[in-house]
């Protein structure tokens, strides 16, 4: 059974920080959507609600969306739904349910680092930057790989431009985690394959990025690709599946991804 | 007919839809005590010593119960008629306890925070034992589930405590291996159908309190109150005569609702307490503290002509029951029974079977019960033979089945009174497009879609044990009220009754109030399990209502002045054949109830079958397979029932589409497991994926009418069939489909791959 | 601690403690329809709406819709009846114990979406579970009440 001692609905970030760093059992609450499940014991929740940070807004080349947006804003945003190939809204269409998508937020998604998450595959494949309060503005991917230090995440910053993407993931039942999802983005030239729910975290295929990108984009170097990238990621076992199978998969759905990206961009051109 | 085939609305139906306050929780007042169980985190240990010292001094702590303070007397919570044919091997708080989540403690508190908070202050010293968690190893294992001296059976069900076996069991018509031996063509498998949960949206919960007599009330969520009744005055050593069991509105059963899972933990608190007190199992605990279907191990060997005649079958049965035997011995008998009968061109036919102890939740009744395991093994097993011999599968069903009118080996000479298989087979084959469709067909972008087929049967409650009893009394303002002991848990049988007496009586639906689920006032019945409600109640409820229209028109012509031949009901009124008199059914009432008349008019039956009429099924499945990825999607599934004559079209498709998903989620989706200690891994619908709507494609029902000689209006029972068919069809379909058989349910999409790279 | 909450209309002041859920305060103060079913946060059988939004009040903190405005079921009886009506006919509320928050997500997506497809009504409705029907029966009353045609 989960406990909570007090919960404060600070007016500003400063004050949300100073009540964060006050004792090691304070959090800030998210969609709370996983709280009753473990036997967490909060000091005092931080509900962030009073902080306006439920925004997607676009301004000087950038996309921002703020901690507190849900899911489901991620989801029905018209222009979400054009960038990118409406790659975000895809890698949460998935996610239990629009009830669900309602209450989860993308800060809590992003930063609670989960190795199942759609959201931050789909994220990890754009130029997306993640503005903490003390920690400040950096790449998601040094986020991601940054060890676990309390802050709180104000909001995403994503890129404005011409990328082209695929998110694809497989699930053994249409509302479970992945049993591993994928997103390939191509910016110009430049080619990004990000692998998640391996199960751990999502990470870039680096090499596999690189070498597509100097590539003529044979089928056999498509193939190349992919093979790379499973053999460059590591893959664990879990109820889902084991990693064997995750590592079989990534090469499937990378040459998919790859295939999709192109495909897109040739009906733009 | 004016209500018997009509789509007629649940009569609880709008209430239970907009949510009105008529489930168990809602009836519980809101200072009953909140009672919580401290569980074991062990598989298999003895309590040493229970400290609750620190808990019960705690304010707001009303009562801690421990195995010292319950009585002494072993008993079984399977919902089955006396004498249950499962052992007598539980108590209500034991030394020894079996499986992770078994209990340990009974606490009652006035809120649920405080009995949580006293259940961790509770210090349990045990010692650890080592558990037997894979059932292919329990019999002959070092450990024994069951030492206790005082485990006991009504009768003989091959039960050997020190093997680990609760129960054993053999028939065997004719001599299989000669039979074998002149056969053409035998194949045989293995095949290891999975625990599957209920996961009905209730939890398992019960409200108890004291009446203004001292008896013990039970609200409970159960599809078997006469049996709680029973169970609860064998557990509490106290007589049946002051405990009533009352069943109000259910959100779901399946069959779990037919062991008594909680009912015993808020009684015993009310009875030590005096005070009403409420057990509500999160979801957790209904995943992992109750029952689950029996996970088996069957061989299957069959023996066939060149014609593709199913000549000899046999069939081997390992199940697994747990730590507790509710429902061990009859699942196990019920493999064959619901299975064998399927095919009569056999001139031998064996099973034999073992239900074993293990240190994990007990199993217990599941829609299928048993059909479902031994049809996914059997017709898996046809399916292999079908290609064996070059044969379309549905061909060697159609030359294979028994027809009406025809005996079976082992049905002791009883004739089959109905089936339209031959024509549910046809049917389905023509709305799946299986001329077209079967075997398989490439559709591009390293995707095959195939088909796949499979046919089942179940009973129509339990030959020469259930029964139902039904009174109908005309009621002093002209109306009837019909009390019944039948437990609608969101099937509809409180509407199929009324419609039954409704039909009979020839009045309107509306004038019959169903009054049920109530030990108090509800005449006998064992429950609605064993498919037998519509079946056995149902005639229960014909007879009933016949013998009242009878009275109602006797009485009616003695008002009018004419023969009972010469009267007849017309809507709410008596008249007279020529039409010239009549006397309404308020009026009539009105002067043979109160004041002169001194004659309550009551319709009384109790009846029970003979016979278990089998209904049929044939289901078939389209699936896509994904060939890069073993992704398995279901595109279509198309079930074609007999269950004898329709009651309600709506209701009985209802049922069906229930039945094919929770098939389809057990084929698909569904798998109870455990960790090498022994904890259950998939105690949440997170870990437990019940279907979700984007998980079922497209399920299509279709109905073939036969009409059951001995069944009310010619109806035979449809709640269990219809969850058979989904396993061995799909398993099929993508055998179909990319030649990787699936032996071990579910059908992953990481079997299927594996099962690729091998071939 | 205190929340003033306007639920189905009505403006009311309710003590809640720091740790309870919505859909505990909500049957506590006699909202019965709201069901739970699980403890994390994927059956859907609590849907009620916050500020017209359907979310799941088993998990969400009652403090956090101080000076929101709550929906149950029992605050649309007429909405919840006209479509109850649709689904008892075909059946298909069957144990009715999920009923509820699937017809308030059902309003729900009356109210948001324009013209639906089938896939855009499942999509919609996958948050709520069901054990009974198989959805099949569901996805018809929501097709009649929606107008939906074939094809």
């Amino acid at each position: 059974m989960f406990t909570l001692v007090d919960l404060v609905q600070p007016d500003n970030l400063a004050e949300a920080y100073q009540i964060l760093s006050d004792k090691r059992n304070n959090t800030i609450l998210g969609g709370c959507a996983f709280l009753k499940m473990g036997s967490k014991r909060i000091g005092t929740a931080i509900d962030l609600t009073n902080l306006n940070l439920s925004y997607i807004r676009e301004q000087a080349g950038f996309i921002e969306i703020g901690a507190m947006t849900s899911l489901r804003e991620i989801e029905t945003h018209t222009q979400l739904r054009e960038y990118f190939n409406g790659v975000l809204p895809k890698s949460v269409h998935n996610i239990i349910g629009v009830q669900f998508r309602n209450g989860v937020t993308v800060g809590a998604s992003v930063y609670s680092k989960y190795g199942f998450s759609d959201l931050i595959t789909a994220l990890l494949a754009l130029d997306t930057e993640v503005e903490l309060y003390k920690g400040g503005r950096m790449l998601l991917v040094d986020f991601l790989n940054k060890p676990h230090e309390k802050d709180i995440l104000v909001k995403v910053w994503v890129k404005k431009n011409n990328r082209k993407a695929a998110y694809l993931n497989l699930r053994k039942s249409a509302s479970d985690y992945a049993v591993i999802n994928v997103a390939v983005s191509k910016l110009d030239d430049q080619w990004t394959i990000v692998v998640g729910a391996r199960p751990s975290k999502a990470a870039i295929a680096v090499r596999a990025s690189a070498a597509l990108s100097k590539g003529k984009l044979s089928v056999e170097e498509i193939e190349g690709a992919a093979q790379r990238a499973a053999e460059e990621l590591s893959f664990g076992t879990n109820a889902r599946g084991t990693s064997e199978y995750r590592k079989a998969l990534c090469q499937v759905l990378v040459k998919r991804g790859i295939m999709e990206v192109l495909h897109a961009n040739q009906s733009d051109n | 007919m004016k209500s018997v085939g009509q789509s007629i609305r649940k009569i609880d139906g709008m209430a239970i839809a907009t949510g009105k306050p008529v489930y168990t929780q809602d009836l519980a007042t809101p200072n009953a005590l909140v009672v919580k169980i401290l569980r074991s985190p062990h598989a298999f240990a003895k309590i040493n010593s229970i400290d609750i010292s620190r808990a019960e001094k705690m304010e707001g702590v009303e009562c801690i119960i421990t195995f010292k303070d319950v009585p002494a007397g072993r008993f079984t919570l399977a919902g089955q008629s006396y004498p249950e044919p499962s052992p007598y091997d539980r108590l209500i708080l034991d030394e020894m306890v079996r499986y992770v989540g078994d209990e340990v403690a009974i606490v009652a508190a006035v809120d649920e925070k405080t009995a949580f908070q006293a259940l961790k202050r509770i210090k349990v010293d045990y010692e650890v034992l080592e558990p037997v968690l894979d059932f292919e190893q329990a019999v002959g294992h070092s450990t024994v589930v069951h030492p206790e001296e005082d485990l006991s059976c009504n009768f003989d069900i091959g039960l050997q405590k020190e093997k680990n076996v609760a129960s054993s069991f053999t028939e065997e018509v004719g001599d299989v291996e000669e039979e074998f031996k002149r056969c053409d063509v035998v194949v045989e498998g293995v095949y290891y159908p999975q625990a599957q949960s209920h996961a009905m949206m209730e939890t398992y919960r019960a409200y108890t309190y004291l009446d203004h007599t001292g008896r013990l009330v039970v609200v409970s969520s159960t599809q078997i109150p006469f049996h709680i009744r029973r169970q609860l005055a064998r557990a509490l050593q106290i007589p049946a005569s002051k405990i009533r069991v009352m069943k109000p509105r259910i959100g779901g059963g399946f069959g779990g609702k037919q062991t008594g899972s909680v009912e015993v933990f808020t009684a015993i608190v009310t009875l030590k307490t005096g005070k009403p007190a409420i057990i509500t199992y999160d979801r957790k605990e209904t995943f992992s503290c109750t029952t689950s279907r029996h996970a088996m191990r069957l061989k299957v060997k069959l023996g066939a002509d060149r014609e593709g005649l199913i000549r000899a079958i046999d069939m081997e049965v390992l199940s697994d029951t747990g730590a507790y035997g509710e429902h061990a011995a009859t699942v196990l008998s019920c493999v064959g029974h619901y299975t064998l009968p399927l095919y009569n061109k056999t001139r031998a036919v064996r099973i034999t079977g073992n239900a074993v102890y293990t240190n994990k939740m007990p199993a217990g009744a599941f829609r299928g019960y048993g059909a479902t395991q031994g049809t996914f093994a059997l017709e898996s097993t046809v399916n292999s033979l079908a290609e064996q011999l070059g044969l379309d599968p549905t061909e060697v069903r159609l030359k294979n089945i028994s027809k009406e009118g025809e005996t079976f080996l082992t049905g002791q000479g009883v004739l089959l009174g109905s089936t339209s298989l031959d024509r549910c087979i046809r049917k389905g084959k023509e709305l799946i497009g299986w001329q077209d469709k079967f075997p398989s067909r490439e559709i591009g972008q390293n995707k095959v879609r195939a088909v796949g087929m499979a046919v089942t049967m179940q009973g129509s409650g339990i030959a020469n044990i259930g029964t139902a009893s039904i009174e109908i009394r005309l009621n002093d303002d002209g109306n009837v009220t019909l009390l019944t002991g039948a437990t609608d848990m969101g099937t509809g049988c409180d509407t199929i009754l009324s419609q039954m007496a409704a039909e009979i009586l020839e009045i309107p639906m509306e004038n019959i109030i169903v009054s049920a689920g109530d030990t108090d006032t509800s005449p006998f019945d064992p429950g609605s399990y064993a498919s037998s409600t519509t079946y056995v109640a149902g005639t229960a409820t014909i007879k009933a209502a016949t013998e009242l229209k009878k009275k109602i028109l006797e009485q009616g012509a003695k008002f009018l002045g004419v023969s009972p031949e010469d009267a007849e009901m017309n809507g709410l009124a008596v008249r007279s054949v020529s039409g010239e008199q009549e006397i309404g059914l308020a009026k009539l009432a009105e002067l043979t109830i109160l004041g002169a008349g001194k004659l309550q008019l009551v319709g009384y039956a109790t009846h029970g079958s003979e016979v278990s009429p089998p209904p049929y099924v044939a289901g078939f499945a389209e699936v896509e397979v994904d060939q890069e990825t073993g992704k398995v999607e279901l595109i279509d599934y198309v079930a074609v029932v007999d269950c004898g004559t329709v009651i309600n079209p709506n209701l009985a498709r209802m049922q069906a589409e229930g039945g094919i998903a929770q098939g389809i989620g057990m084929a698909l989706y569904e798998e109870v497991r455990y960790d090498e200690l022994g904890k259950m891994a998939t105690n949440s619908f997170m870990q437990y994926k019940i279907p979700c709507r984007k998980d079922i494609g497209k399920v299509r029902i279709a109905f073939e009418e036969s009409f059951e000689p001995t069944g009310p209006f010619g109806a035979k029972s449809i709640g269990e069939v219809v969850a058979n068919t989904p396993s061995p069809a799909i398993v099929h379909a993508v055998y179909n489909a990319v030649g990787v058989k699936i032996n071990h349910l579910p059908i992953t999409s990481e079997k299927v791959f594996l099962g690729m790279q091998k071939s | 601690m205190q929340i003033k909450v306007t639920i189905n209309d009505k403006l009311v002041t309710w003590d809640v403690e720091k740790d309870e859920f919505l859909a505990d305060t909500l049957r506590s103060h006699g909202f019965l329809s709201v069901k739970k079913a699980c403890e994390t946060s994927c059956c859907g059988l609590c849907t009620v709406w916050v500020d017209d939004k359907s979310v799941l009040s088993c998990s969400i903190l009652s403090l956090r819709v101080h000076g929101k405005k709550i929906t149950t079921i029992e605050g649309v009886p007429k909405e919840a009846e006209e479509f109850a009506r649709i689904l008892t006919a075909e059946g298909a509320e069957q144990c009715g114990f999920c009923s509820p928050g699937f017809i308030m997500n059902v309003l729900a997506m009356k109210n948001e979406l324009v013209n639906p497809s089938e896939n855009e009504i499942i999509h919609y409705l996958t948050g709520n579970l069901c054990r009974c029907t198989g959805y099949m029966g569901q996805l018809r009353a929501v097709k009649t009440y929606l107008g939906v045609v074939e094809g």
